[in-house]
């Protein structure tokens, strides 16, 4: 059985009181939401906080209104009609039924990046002295690399990304609200633009029409290899990838282009050239990353043309292998 | 008949469904300790030294064992002693087990691994068969044929090579299977204590109690009367659970020093280096064909990657070429195979053993051959299906063959004739057959002893209590035992109790491996059941004063016309008259006719027959691989109980196209230059990929009755053949959509796709291997076939290849 | 560093008991509540094996803290028969071959039972889409989601009776 290690347990009540436990235990205290990338995480060693500090009994994170408390889980927000459609897709695409009962919105956007030279047991990582993301000192991904380049395999944040989606985050020291595209930052190790001392509160995000095409292995428990979300605002179209780089991000480029455009399939097919050209696929997760370049265009083609509306619920069928959302 | 043959909750059906079956893992017993090994975490060294004096002071840690505690070793083949159950000097993979901690629990056991100071000298590892044909040293093991390779193996049933420079056509394709592993999903585990007695027990999950019962006495140097091996339910075998594994040994001995019960239980890293999985196999098929499509000859040669130990390798190895001429009619044949060992886990039996390979390859050549003659793939295997009752190149002998009406099924219900070659462009359909052994004719050890052997017990209650060593494993073993003494007694099947699969209590039996309890545990059960019949009828006879001829068995009661008995009172009448009442039944396959050395791998009792429909769709811009529908039609010779027959077919099914589209047992070597690490790519069950619920196409399942004489009622087995035809439908239903073939295993998208845009380009659009390296075959055995004068016997001996 | 005193509610019936925190609820009912019908096939969130139900929805037992269940009613296996008579999921279940091994089986048996109380009647591919989260090596899921189908359609009898 793969168990987990010691540590304490705190389950504050409100969010002030978990602010402050925060700021006492410094880096050395973790925040638990699902727990369904913490603590695989931890059973495989890859963390070992000295503290938990639980969200599970904080009801400001349980807000389910207009705004999201970061505690939502998946399922809520699959059985909320009136979120975003894009959203709605992705949530319903992350892992499986179980975990997505469990997961919440606030931990898949906090996710940790992946890599297949880390998401390892402790003796397995062991095998092959470890790597710079924990306890070693090379990438073997990239070998050459001063930078882990574990890739980011959260499937809702590409689908807020398009969707212009704004986070609260608080600490004892106050609240701030950025745009969810400036939580991140493309560094494998240092993913997120988040102090240790700050919990992320809410996800603001306007309804737009919106889609989130996923490629992965399986209809379920597969983390994404490829996201892509599209979302029409302010009447041009605007896309987001995921699990190309160590961040899910806009593509300025092909947002660029597409802005102001009628979504023909000559311009769908210029977007999607652009979009693959800024993805980075790497030798470090599922299916061979050439193919996966390979096939962004095909994926961001699915994601416009279902955004201007053409029926593609037989593509979706045979790529997700169900309705999702 | 009145159980055989009607769908039925199976025996074991209430404790399935309500958590009570008790797998390994759920024995807690007083005083329990656990145990946690500690691994190699090179893929080749040497230990220079091990230090387990900071773990032995570890708080909560009772014992420390280490290499030197297992001078003895040991292997599934008295041919291949070749493991340790803790290395004592040389490791060999990554996850070799060195050092065993025993503590209160298994955090602390965990922590103390820690502890241990072990200094290796690596070695150079060899990952690849390639290398080890190309690199003798370092060696992996000091025995084999020289260097790296471990087995060779060399026939000539019949000048092949010459009938197929004869023939009208020649087809050379070279295929390569992926290794894959069981993923049973519960992990092994195990407990040793010993008993009031002082006597050791182990409750493991093992398909082989019998196996694992010898290894225990050589192991643990005691008399094997003091060892008692309880197979507990296996959650899911499929073959892993079919070798003696190292965590078996060390809690046996760690339970035998403590005085106390000792726990282990794999986690499912650790499953992946137990593995004995499918051996990845490189296949070069020659075959020769008339041009109106019969076979004149086949040459094949197959490189098997072992992994770092023996295991079952040696029977693996004969298995990738045994049964190629059991399915059609093919005059001459000549195999020749190599083992090597490398520095990853050991290969073994995995459903279906050494034979999917070869099957994938096989029956993708003859769709390309079919394709050159312009003739249906069904009607070209229809003209050549091997015969009944006769007697096969390599002297196997055949008995019934359901085939024709497996294929001949398949193509109606599939609507073949109308939409094979006809369906649009991105859209296929593709056939194979398979064909596979009910239960191995030798047994590993050999004797003349019985391969099977079944007790019954009576009461005059009425009970029926049946022992036998088969081992349940989710097949349903409990539940044919217990059909076919009801049958034979007329009884209800849910009043016979099993107590199977324990060396303490229950008659042997070899275990649940090669499909072959239904048969041999079944046949054995017949014959004791039939002598309890008979007294049971000659005392029912005396009370209704007929002859015992005319008693009859049904519905729990014996009677002769209006007149009769409860099965109870029967049983009182004939204790009475033969005092207690008791019967056994031992079945011992017949002897077969091949004697050549080496013949002793492939001969079966029976054989069972599969044909396969596969339809795909594949997208044509991304190579991305959907399967709607499949069409099994399996000759099982005579249903037992149907409900689990489909299972089995269904499960096969599921298996063999998860196979086909993404198990892969693979492993990653860093770059050589930075690092000597060869470790599994992906030891977890997130990204070793198997097929969900949602991956599963729509099953259309036919069972094949053509009842084998060999086989309890004519059954044949049921839970490995219909594997086989799957990948390779796969593989020609991808063609018949998109014209590409993929001749290795797993069929991805990305494979897919890139055989298009060498289609695009003009190119051959094919993906696979593109040669076979320089074997050094040695001079095959020569054993002439029945037609050409043979009688089973070699009539030279060049280069011996060895048997098992 | 200290074991905390938990108190659970499991199929129904209170229970007490002192674990450490770093334990899962798969472990506490396994290991100190004696319950080891649930299963466990990686204790890593990847197989569904230990899926049980707490408030009414399925989960991993293996990815919750068992300190996190305090207040929240657990069901397992071992609390879906009523007395000695069985669900008629698990009924289905064992007539239908749902059940090889069995290994997988508690772990389904409780996703499926909360698949119908939220859809008494579903189709078969929203069967394979609830059960999707749960590895079987034995079936390929076929018998399980007839078995489902036909647990539906006995509840529905029953409902009607
Ligand atoms: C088998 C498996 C498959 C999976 N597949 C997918 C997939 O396909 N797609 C996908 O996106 N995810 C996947 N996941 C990951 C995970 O289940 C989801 O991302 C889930 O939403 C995470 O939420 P959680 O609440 O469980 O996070 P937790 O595990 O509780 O937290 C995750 C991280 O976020 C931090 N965190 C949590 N909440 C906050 C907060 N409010 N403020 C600041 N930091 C916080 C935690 O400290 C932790 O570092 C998978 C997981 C498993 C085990
Ligand atoms: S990308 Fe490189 S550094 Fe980052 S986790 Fe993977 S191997 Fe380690
Ligand atoms: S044990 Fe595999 S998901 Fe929990
Ligand atoms: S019945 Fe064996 S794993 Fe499902």
């Amino acid at each position: 059985m793969m168990r987990l290690p010691w540590f304490d347990y705190r389950a504050p009540r409100t969010l002030s009181e978990a602010a402050r436990i925060l700021a006492g235990e410094g880096p050395n205290a973790a925040l638990i939401a699902g727990g369904t990338d913490l603590l695989p995480n931890m059973k495989r060693r890859q963390s070992a906080p000295k503290v938990l500090v639980s969200l599970r009994r904080i009801p400001e994170l349980k807000r389910n209104g207009a705004v999201l408390g970061a505690g939502i889980t998946l399922t809520e927000i699959v059985r909320k009609p009136e979120l975003p459609r894009g959203l709605r897709q992705a949530a319903a695409q992350v892992a499986t039924v179980h975990l997505r009962n469990m997961g919440t919105i606030g931990g898949n956007l906090c996710l940790d990046t992946r890599c297949n030279y880390y998401n390892q047991n402790y003796e397995w990582r062991k095998a092959i002295d470890f790597c710079l993301k924990k306890d070693g000192d090379i990438c073997w991904v990239a070998t050459a690399s001063k930078r882990c380049v574990a890739m980011s395999s959260t499937d809702c944040a590409p689908a807020l990304l398009a969707l212009g989606a704004r986070v609260t985050l608080v600490s004892a020291n106050g609240e701030r609200e950025l745009p969810l595209e400036e939580l991140y930052n493309n560094d494998g190790i240092d993913y997120l633009h988040r102090r240790p001392d700050e919990i992320l509160t809410e996800v603001h995000c306007a309804n737009a029409p919106s889609t989130y095409w996923k490629l992965r292995r399986r209809g379920a428990f597969d983390f994404p290899v490829l996201g892509v979300a599209a979302a029409l605002i302010d009447g041009s179209a605007r896309l987001a990838l995921g699990a190309v780089a160590s961040r899910p991000f806009l593509v300025a480029k092909a947002n660029d282009f597409l802005r102001g455009k009628q979504l023909t399939d000559d311009v769908i097919d210029e977007a999607g050239r652009i979009a693959a050209s800024r993805a980075k696929p790497m030798d470090n997760a599922d299916l061979d990353l050439y193919w996966r370049k390979e096939v962004t265009a095909a994926f961001v083609a699915y994601a416009l043309r279902e955004l201007r509306g053409d029926d593609l619920r037989e593509t979706r069928s045979r790529i997700a292998r169900y309705e999702p959302a | 008949m009145n159980v055989v043959g009607k769908p039925r909750r199976r025996v074991d059906g209430r404790a399935k469904v309500t958590g009570q079956t008790r797998f390994a893992d759920d024995f807690a017993l007083p005083r329990m300790v656990h145990l946690k090994l500690l691994r190699s975490p090179h893929a080749h060294a040497l230990i220079e030294s091990l230090d387990v004096a900071r773990a032995q002071a570890h708080p909560g840690v009772h014992l420390v064992l280490t290499g030197k505690d297992f001078p003895v070793t040991f292997g599934i083949l008295p041919v291949t002693q070749d493991e340790y159950a803790l290395a004592p000097e040389h490791v060999r993979y990554v996850g070799d087990p060195v050092a065993g901690v025993v503590a209160r629990d298994e955090q602390t056991a965990t922590e103390a691994l820690d502890l241990i100071e072990v200094r290796y000298r690596p070695l150079e590892p060899i990952a690849t068969p390639e290398e080890a044909l190309a690199k003798p040293e370092p060696r992996i093991h000091a025995y084999g044929e020289r260097g790296n390779i471990h087995r060779l193996q060399a026939f000539q049933f019949g000048d092949a090579d010459a009938a197929i420079a004869a023939s009208d056509h020649v087809f050379e394709d070279i295929f390569f299977y992926e290794g894959n592993t069981h993923l049973p999903i519960e992990q092994h585990a195990c407990v040793a204590a010993l008993d009031a007695d002082g006597k050791l027990t182990l409750w493991s999950s093992t398909q082989v109690p019998h196996y694992v019962h010898r290894a225990l006495a050589r192991v643990l140097r005691m008399p094997a009367s003091q060892i008692r091996v309880i197979a507990t339910p296996n959650g899911g075998g499929f073959g892993g659970k079919t070798d003696i594994c190292n965590h078996e040994l060390v809690a046996a001995k760690a339970a035998l020093v403590l005085g106390r019960p000792v726990k282990i239980c794999l986690n499912r890293e650790e499953v992946f280096y137990m593995h004995r999985g499918r051996h990845p196999v490189l296949m070069k098929f020659r075959t020769g064909v008339t041009k109106d499509g019969k076979l004149t000859g086949m040459h094949l040669q197959t490189l098997v990657d072992g992994g770092a130990y023996g295991s079952y390798g040696v029977a693996s190895t004969f298995y990738t070429g045994a049964l190629q001429t059991v399915t059609y009619e093919l005059p001459r044949y000549q195999f020749e195979a190599a083992r090597v060992f490398t520095n990853k886990p050991p290969c073994g039996p995995k459903r279906g053993h050494g034979t999917p390979q070869p099957r994938y390859g096989q029956e993708i050549q003859l769709d390309k051959i079919a394709e050159r003659l312009d003739k249906d793939p069904a009607e070209l295997r229809l003209a050549m299906l091997a015969k009944p009752n006769s007697l096969t190149a390599n002297w196997l002998r055949i008995g019934s063959i359901g085939l024709e009406q497996c294929i001949k099924t398949v193509v109606e219900r599939s609507d073949w004739k109308n939409r094979y070659r006809k369906l649009p462009q991105g859209r296929g359909l593709g056939l194979a057959c398979g064909a596979y052994l009910c239960g191995a004719g030798l047994p590993i050890y050999w004797n003349k002893m019985p391969q099977s052997g079944v007790q019954l017990l009576l009461d005059r209650s009425g009970q029926v209590t049946l022992f036998c060593g088969a081992t349940e494993i989710g097949q349903g073993s409990d539940d044919v035992l217990a059909a076919i003494v009801s049958e034979v007694l007329g009884i209800d099947p849910y009043e016979v109790r099993c107590v199977t699969g324990d060396t303490g209590m229950t008659p042997v039996d070899l275990g649940s491996y090669s499909s072959r309890v239904t048969l041999m545990a079944g046949n054995a059960a017949i014959q004791a059941a039939q002598k309890l019949k008979s007294m049971l009828a000659e005392a029912a006879a005396e009370d209704l004063e007929v002859a015992p001829e005319r008693i009859s068995f049904a519905n729990g009661r014996v009677s002769f016309e209006s007149h009769s008995l409860t099965f109870a009172e029967a049983v009182v009448l004939a204790e009475a008259k033969f005092g207690t009442l008791g019967a056994v039944g031992s079945y011992s396959p017949p002897r077969a006719p091949g004697k050549y050395k080496g013949a002793g791998v492939g001969p079966s009792p029976a054989y069972s027959y599969t044909a396969c429909v596969v339809e795909a769709q594949v997208d044509p811009r991304t190579g991305w691989i959907t399967i709607p529908k499949i069409w099994i039609a399996h000759d099982i010779g005579r249903t037992i109980n149907p409900v689990l027959a489909r299972g089995q077919v269904e499960g096969s099914v599921y298996m063999g196209l998860s196979e086909a589209l993404m198990e892969e047992q693979v492993f990653r070597r860093l770059p050589p230059k930075l690092s000597r690490a060869l470790v599994h790519k992906m030891p977890s069950l997130l990204e070793y990929k198997s097929i969900t619920s949602l991956e599963m196409p729509e099953m259309d399942t036919v069972l094949i009755e053509d009842p084998d004489p060999n086989g309890p009622f004519g059954a044949k087995e049921v839970g490995q053949g219909p594997l086989l035809p799957v990948p390779p439908a796969v593989a020609n239903a991808i063609y018949d959509a998109v014209g590409v073939r993929i001749d290795e295993i797993p069929i991805t998208p990305d494979k897919v796709m890139r055989a298009l845009e060498k289609k695009a380009k003009g190119e051959a659009p094919r993906v696979g291997p593109e040669r076979f390296p320089d074997v050094p075959y040695p001079q095959p055995l020569i054993v002439p076939p029945a037609w050409e004068g043979g009688d089973g016997s070699e009539v030279k001996r060049h280069d011996a290849a060895a048997v098992v | 560093m200290r074991h905390a005193q938990l108190a659970l509610s499991v199929n129904g019936e209170a229970v007490e008991t002192s674990v450490a925190p770093y334990k899962t609820l798969l472990e506490v009912l396994r290991e100190d509540l004696g319950l080891t019908g649930t299963k466990h096939g990686c204790e890593l969130g990847e197989c569904g094996a230990c899926a049980v139900l707490i408030d009414g929805e399925p989960q991993l037992s293996c990815l919750v803290l068992a300190l996190e269940c305090e207040a929240r009613e657990i069901e397992t296996v071992e609390g879906m028969a009523r007395g000695a008579q069985l669900h008629p999921l698990q009924a289905a279940f064992a007539d239908l071959g749902a059940a090889q091994c069995g290994y997988c089986t508690p772990g389904i048996l409780l996703t499926a039972k909360a698949l119908l109380a939220r859809e008494p009647r579903p189709t078969p591919s929203r069967i394979k889409e609830a059960i999707s989260g749960n590895l079987c090596r034995c079936t390929g899921y076929q018998q399980i989601v007839e078995a489902i189908e036909e647990g539906a359609r006995r509840m529905d009898d029953e409902r009607r009776r």
